[in-house]
């Protein structure tokens, strides 16, 4: 058994990376994911290995395209203004396909937003965050727990597709503190970097990172071949939790991260008015967990209902595997404001209305 | 039989796709030259950028990046940060390094990061047609200064080698020019100082290379030629612009 301790959310991103054994952060400061950067600045160099505070989120995301084209593993870390920024880089990653790790610890918006936490960058990162026809897979952890897991989890995703991956929290996460407990992982059999451009040592033909194809038919065979491979991470990486809704329900409710922790009150509260209601927990925000939805849609009454601290960004996305077989309904609180149990109890009973 | 002049093998055999008269060519075959005579094409890891030269990751042996355009300082930061055995360069023009790229040179050159940029100065913006851009003279015609570019509305000029050589982090900055085969020697020990300042680990090095750009100059090789001779220099005057190590001795 691994060691349990006392962390903040964003202290334990940066250790679990460490763990991980990511051997460089770039970073630039924002609020309310800081402390991830500090945490690496006081931990990577005593390790032999890189932290560098860069001159802006582009520039950041950029020492990422350069060290995980030599094949090191490495990740930035930002807040959503700062991942709009870093969405230029992101796509060239993608393009060229890199393996590393991006968190986002959204914070309210649009524009510069606020400081709260929010889920407002749902959009955003599971669009894939640049240009170009490219998805990247989306984490999205409901505890500090479950964060050290997922940011261990994502490189192992990056490496194995060659892929920019996102491990999405909110302020919440990274500001609150829960016991976490580091376990020695297994080591994963993951692919050789034959592809990684870091001297030719001896190699004969030069590795080159690029994501430019001036042929239009060879760059369409480049997105056909990445279109494969999004193919498989959405066959093999969906993952969710589903909880309370195995049988017959009265309503299902959607949510991920911290929503889905004030939602599984909302169960309890609503037992005792005699509602049952289930909920679905995207763990993987993209791909998004179709086969929960396949294996719910019959067993609600009032359909589901997504919760968000959003303005409804996850309803499209839950409609469009729900296929118009049931009601999706939504309630959020946006801005950096979380939605209170009791609220949610109240559209809960407005939706299942007088059945009861 | 004796050769006495071959391609560098640090170029690839391959045809460019370079205009005819435009000095890349020269300027390519100047850092392949120093690659060879340092003997690191193993250890030397290239950046090309977004411009005119970027599909020099085509032509140079060694292991190639494709930036985006103007970050080519930041992607090599993140190759010699976790590769520091490795010789990093970055090969940009003036419209990638001197105007969307500003930010990642300065603080590259600033932090004293230990790797050599090759910038190619021809005062427009050549893979989109002719722009102007940042180093742009006054009263030169582009596709976007049809007039010529006047300071009231568009600025002046950025003396990129002079402005780099005022950080504490740059340790050599030199302005060479390709116009005439006196010059194409200074240019290449230039470079190649460049080089050797970062195999001795001695911080940011840079290279300013006046070139010319036949095609969207309007003007014949020739002509360019004389144009560089008559209006880059005197603006943009060659010369070592800094050098640490001479300051120190």
């Amino acid at each position: 058994m691994g060691e349990k301790v006392l962390m903040k959310g964003n202290e334990a991103i940066g250790e679990a990376a460490i763990r991980a054994n990511c051997k460089a952060f770039f970073g630039y400061p924002i609020t309310p994911q800081t402390e991830v950067a500090a945490y690496m600045a006081k931990k990577m160099p005593k390790i032999g290995r890189v932290f560098l505070q860069a001159e802006s989120e582009v520039a950041a995301i950029n020492m990422v395209y350069g060290a995980a084209g030599t094949g090191v593993r490495c990740m930035t870390s930002s807040s959503s203004p700062g991942i709009s920024l870093k969405a230029e880089g992101v796509s060239y990653i993608a393009g060229a396909e890199l393996p590393c790790v991006i968190v986002d610890i959204v914070r309210g918006g649009p524009g510069l937003g606020s400081i709260q936490p929010a889920q407002s960058d749902y959009n955003q990162a599971t669009k894939g965050l640049g240009h170009g026809d490219y998805n990247m897979p989306v984490l999205a952890p409901a505890s500090i727990q479950e964060m050290v897991d997922l940011i261990q989890d994502a490189f192992d995703i990056a490496d194995t597709y060659r892929t920019p991956c996102m491990v999405m929290g909110d302020g919440m996460l990274g500001q609150m503190m829960e016991p976490v407990e580091f376990t020695e992982r297994p080591a994963k059999s993951l692919p050789e970097k034959a592809w990684a451009a870091n001297g030719l040592n001896g190699r004969t033909e030069h590795n080159v990172i690029n994501s430019l194809y001036l042929s239009p038919e060879v760059l369409e065979l480049h997105n056909i071949h990445l279109q494969k491979k999004f193919k498989a991470i959405k066959e093999n990486e969906v993952r969710y939790e589903i909880f309370n809704c195995e049988d017959e329900c009265d309503l299902i409710m959607v949510a991920y991260g911290t929503t889905s922790r004030i939602c599984k009150n909302v169960i309890k509260m609503a037992a005792k008015e005699g509602i049952k209601v289930g909920i679905i927990r995207p763990i993987t925000l993209w791909p998004f967990p179709a086969e929960a939805f396949e294996k719910t849609v019959g067993k609600t009454k009032h359909g589901y209902l997504s919760v968000e601290m959003s303005c409804g960004q996850m309803v499209d996305d839950i409609k469009l595997y729900v296929q118009g077989r049931k009601p999706v309904e939504f309630y959020g609180r946006s801005g950096g404001m979380i939605p209170e149990p009791i609220d949610i109890l109240n559209k809960v009973k407005e939706i299942v209305g007088g059945v009861k | 039989m004796a050769v006495v002049f071959e391609k560098p093998k640090a170029l690839l055999d391959v045809s460019t796709h370079y205009c005819p008269g435009c000095t890349h060519g020269i300027i390519h075959r100047l850092v392949a030259e120093v690659i060879d005579e340092l003997g690191i094409v193993d250890k030397t890891i290239g950046v090309a950028p977004v411009g005119c030269s970027v599909l020099c990751y085509n032509y140079f042996a060694c292991d190639m990046f494709e930036a985006a355009h103007g970050r080519a300082p930041a992607t090599a930061t993140g190759i010699k940060r976790t590769n520091p055995d490795k010789v990093v360069f970055t090969y940009q023009g003036d419209g990638d390094l001197a105007a969307i790229g500003t930010a990642e040179i300065v603080h590259a050159a600033t932090r004293g990061e230990n790797i050599t940029t090759i910038f190619v100065n021809n005062c427009i913006y050549g893979m989109t047609g002719g722009q102007m851009a940042p180093t742009t003279l006054p009263g030169q015609k582009t596709e976007t200064t049809p007039y010529g570019r006047d300071v009231k509305l568009a600025g002046f000029p950025i003396r990129v080698a002079e402005m780099l050589a005022t950080l504490t982090g740059a340790c050599y900055v030199e302005r060479v020019s390709v116009d005439t085969v006196p010059n194409v020697n200074k240019a290449k020990k230039a470079i190649k100082k460049a080089f050797e300042y970062q195999l001795a680990g001695k911080g940011f090095s840079i290279v300013e290379v006046l070139s010319i750009c036949p095609t969207n100059w309007g003007l014949s090789p020739k002509e360019s030629l004389q144009w560089l001779r008559d209006n880059m220099i005197p603006y943009y005057p060659l010369g070592l612009k800094k050098d640490t190590t001479e300051e120190v001795v």
